[in-house]
């Protein structure tokens, strides 16, 4: 280092950045594709000047420098363009010269993540592996007594309710009497979750939109998908694909100009409405679609000027109350349908969720609830939101589920789980998990963006680059150029795959607890967990 | 697994013919245990059939708190056929003090009391009893209910038979239900073995109910008298088709539409498709899972079968005109009823209620694809 070269607080060596580039000389050729490829331009091309000391035999000749110049790649080690360990350069070279290897120890890089006095902004995951749904086992294995079932063979139902199911007696009484009785959808249990058309490309948007429907039409498997928050495309808002699809409404009401002007063109009911009231990832914020993403389309559809940040309210501006708000957004937005499509909230786990929950136990028009936990993901956020904020979602869909059990109305208001169901990978186990907890379904959005479009993000602290639109797999950019990179008919396939293995997964866990004519819903005495306080608070068996 | 056997005559028998048919059964259990159901009393029951007959076993000072309670209660005896046993028991069956079945006159004040509400006041008693039972360990009480008596022992169901001298006229009956039980715990509480009983219904079952805590769960949570206590997974099948027959007032026709509803594509081809998604929906947590085969005895006296929805388990029904068996095993049958038209005998499938009315006429099968007499 230069005498005179100016050290400050913030100057930071490779060393201490979380990842670091190792990168192999006399593999590279110098291609430069890396360079090209890197979201973050953390890695350049560097010019080194090297000495070498000859010093010949004897003292006749006197030693000397001999100067050389080699050209190479260098890693910056501003904060600002620090690598993310996204490993794309090593994806695209040639030779197999360059990767991003994780730091040994803690990067010292989180101090500086504060430039200009602004905190860190990503999109991604809590960046936390642990994960109890992964602990929990099923126990309860049928052999002899009676016999398992054949996950091969035997035939199985594993669809779910969607929308307020009325007790028994009111529900053959209203029968009898032609009466009226809330909207009532079968669904698969694995339901894609709430990602909004902004945040995700237009051909991941698209890809998953051909998969759910190819899953649909040609599988015979009812699978939906929300849209988050950020309207629909009008072809599809008229198209009858729209039965698959869950609308949803946040607090920016960003796209539903566009969706109420459809509803007279609606050739089918969207299968659902979600209100978001909240999202696991970032409780207590609301979206955020910062201004990198919003180009001409994303901006029509929104119903926004383009190139303009949008960040949500946290709350929806015209509550105040539960008992008197959200009452009436269910009941409005049941009656633009006509009282034909459930209409559910989504809230972020909280200790308070029982609250919500016992107070839609008594609003009729309240179809389901879905509880999105803390390790749900999230196009963007503030890191100290996604790291810290949040109710961790196996407890509060037990509480839920428990609650209703009390309360006699566990088969009327459904209950839906988001928030890192399949983490680690382990998307059958975790659903099954919740499910037998309590759960009618549950929700993904990370693991799908991982399975069907090569998310590169993991839980710690990989690419997390969603929310500025530099998605190196053209995931969550608006960017032609990266999209591109992503095709939809190869992601409709990825999905299709996803679910039809999901689904043999699923029979596999379920069939050995001796189950099959219907979904497991709170079948906890199959549970057990070899952590003793988890196995009391969750009411299911510590074995070990 | 268990073995059962049921019958219905048009003359009375003795409920031995039912244990022998179990004793040539027993390859299929243990013989930890048997459960008796006696209806359409004869003998001297015969006459009593306004009088709810209490069947229990009890200790000398249980007996004696019995009295209390029901003398406090306004209730008269008016037959009793106690059981008291000098000899030692077979080897596996505890000594008991007293086997009872006591038929009480009902309290003056029920005189005006409308049926339905004598049914629950019943169903209260029995309660009350068994939690009396249960805090001291001196009285198991398993029925309270005209025209039915009830007996569950530990043991080996023929020895128990000769043991308790069941050829005895009083229990002479024209309904019998019994199970021979494989003992799969080995603290048996008499309330896990079955038949089971609430208000004029009664079922017992071959199999294993892998949904059983989530039906419990919700079977508790309808808050209905008698719905508690739950010692055995095939309990709900008893309280779930008194919930079809009493709360939805179905018939039994739709009991098994609910215990294992048509698949979805089935329930659209059938003539009752909107009903039966309807009862789908609404009584989704009553759907049972894994292999069953459910017999039972309905308030009008009928008999009837059903099977799970894979039909896992073997059962088998056959007879003539006048008595009709229903049988784990075909060899059960064949022991009772060497001379019925063995070509007429069924094995309901996986979509059949075999039905046989009081009548004892003929054999009704019932199609979960046919239509539904439904009352509009």
């Amino acid at each position: 280092m230069s005498p005179n070269r100016p050290i400050t607080p913030s100057t930071l060596s490779p060393k201490d950045l979380p990842w670091q580039i190792d990168w192999n000389k006399s593999k590279c050729t110098l291609c430069g594709q890396c360079t090209t490829v890197c979201p973050v331009k953390a890695i350049e091309l560097g010019v080194f000047r090297k000495r070498e000391v000859k010093t010949p035999i004897g003292l006749l000749t006197p030693p000397k420098n001999e100067y050389s110049i080699y050209y190479g790649i260098r890693q910056k080690t501003d904060p600002a363009f620090s690598c993310i360990g996204c490993g794309m350069c090593s994806m695209v070279c040639p030779n197999g010269a360059i990767m991003p290897l994780h730091n040994d120890e803690k990067d010292k890089l989180i101090f500086h993540k504060n430039i200009g006095g602004k905190p860190r902004t990503r999109g991604g995951r809590r960046n936390e592996s642990d994960s109890v749904l992964d602990r929990i086992k099923f126990i309860r294995i049928s052999m002899l007594t009676d016999p398992a079932m054949d996950a091969g063979r035997h035939e199985f139902n594993l669809n779910t309710l969607l929308g307020r199911v009325l007790p028994p007696e009111a529900g053959l009484k209203a029968f009898q009497k032609n009466g009226w009785v809330p909207p009532v959808r079968e669904i698969y249990p694995l339901i894609i979750g709430g990602m909004s058309f902004g945040a995700l490309s237009p051909n991941m948007w698209e890809g998953l939109q051909m998969g759910v429907a190819y899953l649909n039409e040609e599988m015979g498997m009812p699978v939906r998908i929300s849209t988050g928050e950020g309207g629909c495309p009008p072809r599809l808002l008229r198209s009858r694909f729209l039965k698959y699809v869950i609308l949803q409404v946040a607090s920016g009401y960003f796209g539903w100009d566009e969706i109420i002007h459809a509803i007279p063109h609606m050739k089918e009911d969207p299968c659902a409405i979600e209100i978001k009231y909240g999202q696991g990832a970032k409780p207590g914020d609301g979206g955020l679609l910062l201004w990198h993403k919003v180009n001409k389309l994303i901006a029509a559809i929104r119903g926004v000027p383009s190139g303009v940040s949008l960040p949500s309210p946290p709350t929806h501006q015209t509550q105040y109350s539960i008992e008197e708000s959200v009452a009436k957004m269910i009941q409005s937005m049941s009656m633009a349908w006509g009282f034909r499509v459930p209409v559910y909230p989504k809230i972020s786990a909280t200790s308070t969720a029982m609250a919500v929950l016992n107070n839609l136990t008594r609003n009729p028009y309240a179809s389901g609830l879905a509880i999105d936990g803390e390790d749900g993901g999230t196009g963007a956020a503030y890191n100290v939101s996604m790291n810290h904020m949040g109710h961790p979602i196996a407890s509060n869909i037990r509480d839920a589920y428990l609650n209703l059990a009390k309360l006699g109305k566990q088969n009327e208001i459904p209950i839906f789980a988001g928030g890192g169901i399949g983490k680690n990978g382990n998307l059958a186990a975790n659903a099954a998990a919740l499910i037998m907890l309590g759960a009618s379904g549950v929700q993904i959005g990370k693991y799908i963006m991982q399975a069907a479009a090569g998310c590169l993000g993991s839980e710690s602290d990989r690419c997390n680059v969603c929310n500025i639109g530099v998605c190196p797999k053209g995931i969550t950019s608006q960017d032609p150029r990266l999209y591109r990179r992503l095709d939809p008919e190869k992601v409709a396939e990825r999905v299709v795959e996803t679910f039809l293995s999901f689904d043999t997964e699923i029979k596999k866990i379920i069939a050995p607890l001796g189950r099959s004519t219907s979904l497991p819903i709170g079948m906890s005495d199959a549970l057990g967990i070899s952590d003793k306080d988890t196995a009391e608070r969750l009411a299911i068996k510590y074995v070990v | 697994m268990c073995r059962l056997f049921a019958l219905t005559s048009q003359d009375p028998v003795s409920p031995m013919l039912a244990i022998k048919a179990l004793d040539v059964m027993r390859e299929g259990h243990d013989g930890s245990g048997v459960g008796l159901f006696l209806s359409g009393l004869s003998g001297p029951f015969e006459d009593l059939t306004d009088c709810p007959i209490l069947s229990g076993i009890f200790t000398t000072a249980g007996i004696r708190r019995l009295d209390k309670y029901m003398m406090d209660h306004d209730f008269m005896t008016k037959y009793k056929t106690s059981t008291r046993i000098f000899t030692a028991p077979p080897s596996g069956t505890p000594k008991r003090d007293v086997y009872l079945a006591r038929a009480y006159e009902k309290p003056e004040a029920w005189k005006n009391m409308p049926q339905e509400q004598q049914e629950e006041e019943m169903v209260r008693i029995r309660l009350e009893l068994r939690r009396m039972g249960e805090e001291k360990h001196d009285m198991t009480v398993f029925s309270f209910w005209p025209d039915t008596i009830m007996i569950k022992e530990l043991g080996d169901p023929l020895t128990i038979g000769n043991y308790l001298g069941l050829d005895r006229k009083d229990f002479n009956a024209r309904i019998i239900l019994a199970q021979g039980r494989q003992n799969t715990n080995y603290a048996i509480n008499l309330y896990a073995c079955h038949p089971f009983f609430i208000q004029g219904i009664c079922t017992m079952t071959n199999g294993e109910n892998t949904a059983f805590l989530p039906i419990k769960e919700f079977l508790e949570s309808r808050k209905i008298l008698g719905y508690e206590g739950y010692q055995s997974d095939s309990e709900v099948f008893t309280h779930i088709l008194h919930f079809t027959l009493k709360r939805l007032g179905l018939g039994i026709e739709a009991y098994k539409h609910i215990i294992n509803p048509l698949g979805d594509k089935q329930i659209e081809e059938h003539p009752d498709g909107p009903f039966l998604k309807r009862l789908k929906e609404t009584c989704r947590k009553l759907i049972i899972d894994g292999p069953n085969c459910v017999i039972g005895c309905l308030p009008d006296k009928s008999l009837f079968m059903v099977q799970d929805s894979k039909k896992l388990r073997p059962g088998v029904v056959g007879g003539k005109p006048g008595i009709y068996a229903f049988s784990s095993e075909v060899c059960g049958l064949d022991a009772i009823l060497p001379d019925r038209d063995t070509t007429k005998d069924i094995q309901p499938m996986h979509l059949d209620t075999v039905i046989v009315p009081p009548t004892r006429e003929e054999i009704h099968i019932c199609r979960q694809t046919d239509p539904l007499h439904l009352q509009h």
